[in-house]
C-alpha cells in the first residue's frame, strides 16, 4: 500500500490514520499536568539572554546570541554575555519555578545598539524553530509590518512542527506581531496571585490571561524583584505548556491550546 | 523672504523650542497623572543607535539630561527594542540601573514604569515614570499606553518640523530644497515663469504629476 497522501483521505483509508487517544471525557488540571515537572521538555527563551548563574535558574542547557556582521547579515554564535537587561532571566525564572525539570535554552535577540528593527528577532525565531524546541517563549513583539508576513509563515511552520509559540500580547493601541497570529498562544495579564490560574478570553485576539501583575522575578546580578507586564504573564503559560507536554508528549499545539482552554478558570479549570 | 521660503520657514520656525516644550510637557503631565516623583523621556538617536535622555522632571535633571547609552541594553533598551511596556517595583535592586543612575544623579528610584513611544511602525523612544504613590494595577498600564500613544503622535509631528528646520539651516539632506526656494524667490518677474516651468518639469520627471 502506498503512503497516504497528506492532502486527502481516500475511501477506506481512515483506518490508516487511526490514533490512540487518552483524551479524558472530562478535562481536569490533574489529567493535564498533575505530577508533571516538565522533565524532557525543551523551553526556549527568546529574549535578552539568561543569567545561568542566578540561583533561581541554576542551569541553562544552551545559550546563543543573534547579532549582525559588518555587512548587516544576521548570524548565531554561542552566547557568553548572559543577560543584557534582566528580562530574559526573569522569564526563565518563572518557567524554572513552575516546571523545574524542563530544559531552559536561551536565544538572545538583544544587545548593545539593537533597536528592534525586527530582522534579528526574525532570525532568532527562525533559528529557534529549526532547533525543534517544544516551547518558545516570545515575550516581545515587533511593529514592523514588512516582517508580519514572514513572521506569520514562521508561526505556522512552528505550529505544524509541534513547536508551541507562546507570545505576549501588546497592551497598547498599536499593531504588533507575532502575538496576533492564531497559530501562536497569545497571553495578556490578570491581576490574581495564583501562578497557575489561567483565563480564556472569549474576545480574541488575546487568547489567555495569566499572572502578570506584581510577579516576583529573578533579575540581573542574582537579584529578585517585583515586576508587571504581559511579558511576565507569558512565561507562566510557557511553563504550563511545558508541564502538559512533558506528561502528554503526543499533544499537538492545537490540542494543547484546547487543554489550556478547558483548564481555564472561567471554563472548567477548577475541576 | 519669498512666499515659498516663508511657507517652509513657517512650518519649521521655532520647532526646536516647541519640541523641547512638548517633551517637557509630556514628562510633567505623566508625573501628574500617576502622582509620581519623577518622569523622563529617552529618545532614540538613529544615527548612533543610542538612547538619549531628552527630558527629565522631578529628579536628576542636571545629571541625566543629554546622557546617552547604547540601545538594546538595560530596562529602557529592552522596552524600546521589544516595543513592550514594563513595570518594575524595586528597580534599585537592578545592579546596573542603580549604579548608573546613582552615579549621575544621586537619586535612585524604587519603582519604574517604562513604555515605548510608538508611532505607526516607528519606535521613537521610551517614556519612564518613576516612584508612583500607588501600587501598580492594570488600569494604570492602560492609561500609560494611551498617554504614550498621544505623546508619540506629537513627538513624531515635531520631529518632521525639526527635519524641515534642519533643511532650511542647510544641515540636512533636503537643504537643496531650501536653497532652491531662495533662488526662485529672487528672480525677477520676467524669468520667474521660466523657473516655474522648470520646477514643474522636474516634478513631472520625479513622477509626482
Amino acid at each position: 500500500m502506498s503512503e497516504l497522501p497528506a492532502w486527502s483521505l481516500p475511501a477506506g483509508a481512515a483506518g490508516e490514520i487511526a490514533l490512540e487517544s487518552d483524551w479524558p471525557a472530562e478535562m481536569t488540571r490533574d489529567w493535564a499536568w498533575g505530577g508533571s515537572t516538565g522533565k524532557g521538555v525543551r523551553v526556549c527563551i527568546l529574549d535578552s539572554g539568561v543569567d545561568a548563574f542566578h540561583p533561581r535558574i541554576g542551569h541553562v542547557e544552551s545559550a546563543v546570541a543573534v547579532s549582525k556582521d559588518e555587512d548587516g547579515a544576521a548570524f548565531v554564535a554561542n552566547d557568553i554575555e548572559g543577560d543584557v537587561c534582566g528580562h530574559g532571566t526573569a522569564c526563565a525564572g518563572i518557567v524554572r519555578a513552575l516546571a523545574p525539570d524542563a530544559e531552559i535554552h536561551s536565544v538572545r535577540v538583544l544587545g548593545p545598539g539593537f533597536t528592534g528593527g525586527g530582522s534579528i528577532l526574525l532570525y532568532g525565531l527562525r533559528y529557534a524553530i529549526e532547533q525543534g524546541f517544544d516551547v518558545i517563549n516570545v515575550s516581545l513583539s515587533t511593529t514592523k509590518k514588512d516582517y508580519a508576513a514572514v513572521l506569520h509563515e514562521l508561526a505556522d511552520s512552528a505550529y505544524f512542527r509541534r513547536t508551541v509559540l507562546v507570545a505576549s500580547a501588546h497592551n497598547m493601541p498599536v499593531e504588533s506581531y507575532p502575538w496576533r497570529f492564531s497559530s501562536v498562544i497569545s497571553v495578556g495579564s490578570h491581576e490574581e496571585d495564583d501562578p497557575m490560574t489561567l483565563y480564556y478570553n472569549p474576545n480574541p485576539p488575546v487568547e489567555f490571561f495569566a499572572k502578570g501583575v506584581n510577579v516576583e522575578v529573578a533579575w540581573m546580578g542574582g537579584e529578585v524583584l517585583t515586576a508587571s507586564g504581559n511579558s511576565f504573564a507569558t512565561p507562566h503559560v510557557s511553563a504550563i505548556c511545558a508541564l502538559v507536554r512533558s506528561k502528554h508528549p503526543e499533544l499537538t499545539p492545537f490540542q494543547l491550546k484546547s487543554v489550556l482552554h478547558l483548564t481555564s478558570s472561567n471554563v472548567g479549570g477548577n475541576r | 523672504m519669498t512666499d515659498l521660503n516663508a511657507a517652509v520657514a513657517a512650518a519649521a520656525l521655532g520647532s526646536e523650542e516647541r519640541f523641547r516644550a512638548l517633551l517637557r510637557s509630556v514628562v510633567e503631565v505623566a508625573r501628574a497623572i500617576f502622582a509620581a516623583k519623577a518622569s523622563s523621556i529617552l529618545l532614540l538617536d538613529e544615527d548612533s543607535n543610542e538612547l538619549v535622555f531628552e527630558a527629565v522632571v522631578g529628579g536628576g535633571e542636571d545629571g541625566l539630561l543629554g546622557k546617552r547609552f547604547p540601545a538594546g541594553t538595560g530596562v529602557a533598551g529592552w522596552v524600546l527594542a521589544t516595543r513592550t511596556p514594563l513595570v518594575i517595583e524595586d528597580v534599585a535592586r537592578d545592579p546596573r540601573f542603580a549604579k548608573d543612575v546613582a552615579e549621575d544623579t544621586g537619586y535612585v528610584p524604587q519603582g519604574l514604569m517604562a513604555v515605548p513611544l510608538l508611532h505607526e511602525e516607528r519606535a521613537l523612544g521610551v517614556l519612564e515614570v518613576l516612584d508612583r504613590q500607588s501600587r501598580f494595577a492594570l488600569e494604570e498600564m492602560e492609561l500609560l499606553g494611551l498617554f504614550a500613544s498621544q505623546a508619540a503622535i506629537g513627538l513624531d509631528l515635531l520631529r518632521g518640523a525639526r527635519t524641515a528646520q534642519a533643511a532650511l539651516a542647510g544641515e540636512g539632506q533636503l537643504a537643496v530644497v531650501a536653497r532652491l526656494a531662495d533662488a526662485v524667490g529672487v528672480l525677477d518677474e520676467e524669468t520667474r515663469p521660466d523657473a516655474q516651468r522648470l520646477l514643474e518639469a522636474l516634478e513631472a520627471v520625479l513622477g509626482h504629476k
